[in-house]
C-alpha cells in the first residue's frame, strides 16, 4: 500500500503559502467579508449578519465621508506639490555646497528620524493658542495682539497640519532629488552651456529631465504616505474640532475603534484604497515615461 | 570666423598649477591640434577657451574680444565632447536644433540649418531617433552636427574620436578633415593621439606638464623636433635616442662605439659635450633594403633581436650600445632572430640634442 504524498513543489511552497495566508490573505478576505456585514467589535456575533452593500451605500451617501475624502485629496495635492518644490530647492542648494556637504545631508535627514507622533506633539505645542511658540512670537514681535486659534479654526488647523507634514517629509524629496542630481552627467550640462543656455535654461532643458524619474519616485512614495495620513492629525487635532480636519483614515480609525463599527470602517477603507492605488499607478506611469524619455527603457 | 589668441594663460587649482603661462596665436580658419600625454593641460586649455574653466591668469581673445569673464554662451563657440554629451531625451533633430531654439531662431531657420547639417553629416535617416538608438559613430556625427548648425566663430574638439574603435576613428578623422574644408572655420582640437594630430592639423601644439614644448606644422615638428620629448612623442615608432659624448668630431656612445658628428651639427658641438643622438627607424636600414641615402652615412653591423613584419616594410629591433633601437627594412624578407645584418645610418637625417637641456642643437 503506498501512502499519499503531496507533490514536492507544493511541500516546498507550503511554508510561504501558510505565512502569506496568515498575515495577508486571511485578514484581507476577512476584512472584505466584514465590510458586507454589520460587524461591531462590541458584538462579535454581528460578524455573521450579512447586510450586502449597505455599508458601501452608506459611505457613498455620507457627506462626512466625502468631506474627509476630499480633504485628504486636498492635503495630498498641496503637501506633495509644496514638498516637491521645497525639496527640489533644498536639493539644488545642497548640491552647490562643496564643503561640509555630508554634514548638511545628515542634518537634512533629521526630520525623518522623528516618529510622526512626536512631530504631531511638537507642532501641537508650537501652534498652541495659549503657550505655543507661534502665537508667542507673533505677539512679542507686535504682529498680533490676539491669540490666534491655530488648531481650532478649520482652515488654520488644516494649515497647521500641512506645516507639520511638510516639516517632517520635505527631506524625503530633498534626499531623493539630491540622489538624482548626483546622477546627472556633467557633459550634457556643459554642452548646454556652450550651446548658449543660461543657468535656468540648462536646468529646465537638461537637468530637470534627468531628475524627473527621481521626482516621480518621491511622489509615488509620498502619495501613499499622505493618503494614509493619520498620526500627525490624530495627535494635533484628532480630526476636530467638529470634523473640520477629518481625513479618511482618522475617520475610519474612529469609526472602527471608537464607535466599534468595524464593518462600516472596512467598507470605507476599501473605497479609500482606490485613492492610493490610483496615485501609485499614476506616478509609476509617469516614472516609466520619464525613464523612457531618457532612453532608460520603459 | 575668428582668430584665437592665448596670452600667458595660467590655470591653478588652489596651490596646484596645471597650465603655466601658455602663449598661442591661432589664425582665422586654422586647424590647430593640441597634443600631449594625459595630464599635460591640453584639455584644461581647451576648456578655458570654451569658458567651462575659469582662467587663473592671462588673457584669452576670440576675434577681437577678451573673453576671460564671458560665460560660454557669449563666446560664440561650439564644442564636441569626448563622450558626445548628447541630450538623451531629445531626438537627433532636437539635439541638432537645440542651440538655435535657445537662441530664439524661427522654426524655418532652425529647420533649414538642421537639414543642412544633417545633409553634410549624412544623418538624414536618423533624425527622429534618440541618441540611445544610435551607434558610436552616428552619435559622434550628431555631436559634430550640433556644433556646426550654429556657425560659430571657433570649433573646439575635446578628444572626439577616443571612444570609437580603430576603424571608425580613421573614418571619422577623414570626415572631420573634410568638414573643416567644407565649413571653413577655426578649429582647436585636443587629442593624445599623435597620428590624429599629424593627419588633421595645420599646426600642432605639443604640450607637456602645462607648458608648450613646440608649435609647428606636422612636418616641422616631425623633421625638426625642438627637444627629446617632441622627438619621442611625435612619430611612430618613437625616435631612437642614444646618449654619447663628443670627441674629435665623433660621438662616442656608451660602449665605445662611435659615429661621426653629423655635418649639420659640426659647428654646434664642442669637445667633451654630452649629447643625445636621435634618429628614426626610417633612417636606420639594412644595406640592400634601404632608400638610397644621399649624404653621409655610417655603417653598423648588428644582430636582430626581433622582427615585426608590417607587409610593405618590416620593423627590426636591434641594439646599439646596449640600448634597444628600431630599424626599418624595405622590400622585406624573413629575418630570423639573431641574424646579423649590416645597417646603414643616414647621418644627414640624424638629430642631436644637448644631454643637459634635452633641447635640439639645431
Amino acid at each position: 500500500m503506498t501512502r499519499f504524498r503531496l507533490p514536492a513543489w507544493f511541500v516546498l511552497l507550503l511554508p510561504a503559502i501558510i505565512v502569506l495566508a496568515a498575515v495577508v490573505l486571511i485578514p484581507l478576505l476577512l476584512s472584505l467579508y466584514s465590510s458586507f456585514t454589520s460587524y461591531r467589535l462590541t458584538r462579535p456575533d454581528s460578524l455573521y449578519n450579512w447586510i450586502g452593500t449597505f455599508n458601501y451605500e452608506k459611505a457613498a451617501k455620507s457627506a462626512h465621508f466625502w468631506a474627509a475624502f476630499g480633504r485628504t485629496l486636498l492635503l495630498l495635492t498641496i503637501a506633495l506639490n509644496l514638498e516637491m518644490l521645497l525639496g527640489l530647492g533644498l536639493a539644488l542648494l545642497v548640491n552647490q555646497v562643496t564643503y561640509g556637504q555630508r554634514a548638511l545631508r545628515t542634518i537634512m535627514m533629521f526630520p525623518m528620524m522623528f516618529s510622526p507622533l512626536l512631530v504631531g506633539f511638537q507642532f501641537k505645542f508650537i501652534f498652541n493658542d495659549n503657550v505655543g511658540l507661534v502665537n508667542n512670537a507673533l505677539q512679542s514681535l507686535g504682529l498680533s495682539n490676539t491669540a490666534i486659534p491655530w488648531l481650532v479654526d478649520g482652515q488654520l488647523a488644516f494649515f497647521s497640519i500641512l506645516v507639520a507634514e511638510m516639516w517632517s517629509s520635505t527631506s524625503v524629496f530633498a534626499i531623493l532629488i539630491l540622489a538624482g542630481l548626483f546622477a546627472v552627467p556633467r557633459d550634457p550640462i556643459e554642452a548646454a552651456k556652450v550651446d548658449g543656455c543660461t543657468p535656468w535654461q540648462s536646468f529646465r532643458h537638461i537637468t530637470l529631465p534627468y531628475i524627473m524619474p527621481f521626482i516621480y519616485i518621491a511622489l509615488a512614495i509620498r502619495s501613499l504616505d499622505v493618503a494614509r495620513a493619520y498620526d500627525i492629525v490624530q495627535i494635533m487635532t484628532n480630526g476636530g474640532p467638529a470634523r473640520r480636519t477629518e481625513l479618511i483614515w482618522t475617520m475610519i480609525g474612529r469609526t472602527g475603534y471608537v464607535d466599534a463599527k468595524m464593518g462600516y470602517a472596512n467598507a470605507m477603507g476599501y473605497i479609500s484604497i482606490f485613492l492610493a492605488i490610483f496615485f501609485t499607478i499614476y506616478f509609476f506611469r509617469k516614472l516609466n515615461a520619464a525613464r523612457a524619455e531618457l532612453g532608460m527603457g520603459g | 570666423m575668428a582668430q584665437v589668441n592665448l596670452r600667458n594663460v595660467v590655470k591653478r587649482y588652489g596651490a596646484l598649477q596645471v597650465v603655466h603661462g601658455v602663449d598661442l596665436n591661432i589664425d582665422d580658419n586654422e586647424f590647430v591640434v593640441l597634443v600631449g600625454p594625459s595630464g599635460c593641460g591640453k584639455s584644461t586649455t581647451l576648456r578655458m577657451i570654451a569658458g567651462l574653466e575659469a582662467i587663473s591668469g592671462g588673457e584669452i581673445v576670440i576675434g577681437d574680444r577678451v573673453v576671460n569673464d564671458l560665460p560660454p554662451r557669449h563666446r560664440n563657440i561650439s564644442m564636441v565632447f569626448q563622450n558626445y554629451a548628447l541630450y538623451p531625451h531629445m531626438s537627433v533633430r532636437e539635439n541638432l536644433g537645440f542651440s538655435l531654439k535657445i537662441a530664439k531662431k524661427t522654426q524655418a531657420e532652425i529647420d533649414q540649418a538642421v537639414d543642412e547639417a544633417a545633409e553634410i553629416l549624412s544623418l538624414t535617416e536618423y533624425m527622429d531617433r534618440k541618441p540611445g538608438a544610435l551607434s558610436g559613430g552616428q552619435r559622434q556625427r550628431v555631436a559634430m552636427g550640433r556644433a556646426i548648425v550654429r556657425h560659430p566663430d571657433v570649433f573646439l574638439f575635446d578628444e572626439p574620436l577616443s571612444n570609437l574603435d580603430a576603424k571608425l576613428r580613421t573614418q571619422m578623422r577623414t570626415e572631420i578633415k573634410k568638414l573643416h574644408q567644407k565649413v571653413n572655420s577655426t578649429i582647436v582640437y585636443v587629442t593624445h593621439d599623435q597620428v590624429e594630430a599629424m593627419t588633421l592639423a595645420d599646426r600642432i601644439v605639443i604640450m607637456r606638464d602645462g607648458h608648450i614644448e613646440q608649435v609647428g606644422t606636422p612636418l616641422e615638428v616631425f623633421e625638426n623636433p625642438a627637444n627629446t620629448f617632441v622627438a619621442t612623442f611625435i612619430g611612430s615608432p618613437p625616435m631612437n635616442l642614444l646618449a654619447g659624448r663628443v670627441s674629435k668630431d665623433r660621438i662616442v656612445l656608451e660602449n665605445g662605439l662611435d659615429v661621426p658628428v653629423p655635418g649639420q651639427f659640426s659647428d654646434k658641438t664642442h669637445e667633451g659635450q654630452e649629447v643625445i643622438l636621435g634618429f628614426r627607424a626610417d633612417n636606420l636600414m639594412p644595406v640592400g633594403h634601404a632608400m638610397p641615402m644621399g649624404g653621409a652615412s655610417a655603417e653598423l653591423d648588428m644582430a636582430v633581436t626581433l622582427s615585426e613584419p608590417l607587409g610593405t616594410e618590416t620593423l627590426l629591433f636591434t641594439s646599439i650600445a646596449g640600448k634597444e633601437v628600431q630599424a626599418k627594412m624595405l622590400n622585406p624578407r624573413p629575418v630570423a632572430p639573431g641574424e646579423r645584418l649590416s645597417f646603414q645610418l643616414d647621418l644627414t637625417r640624424c638629430h642631436l640634442f644637448d644631454a643637459q637641456s634635452q633641447n635640439s642643437l639645431r
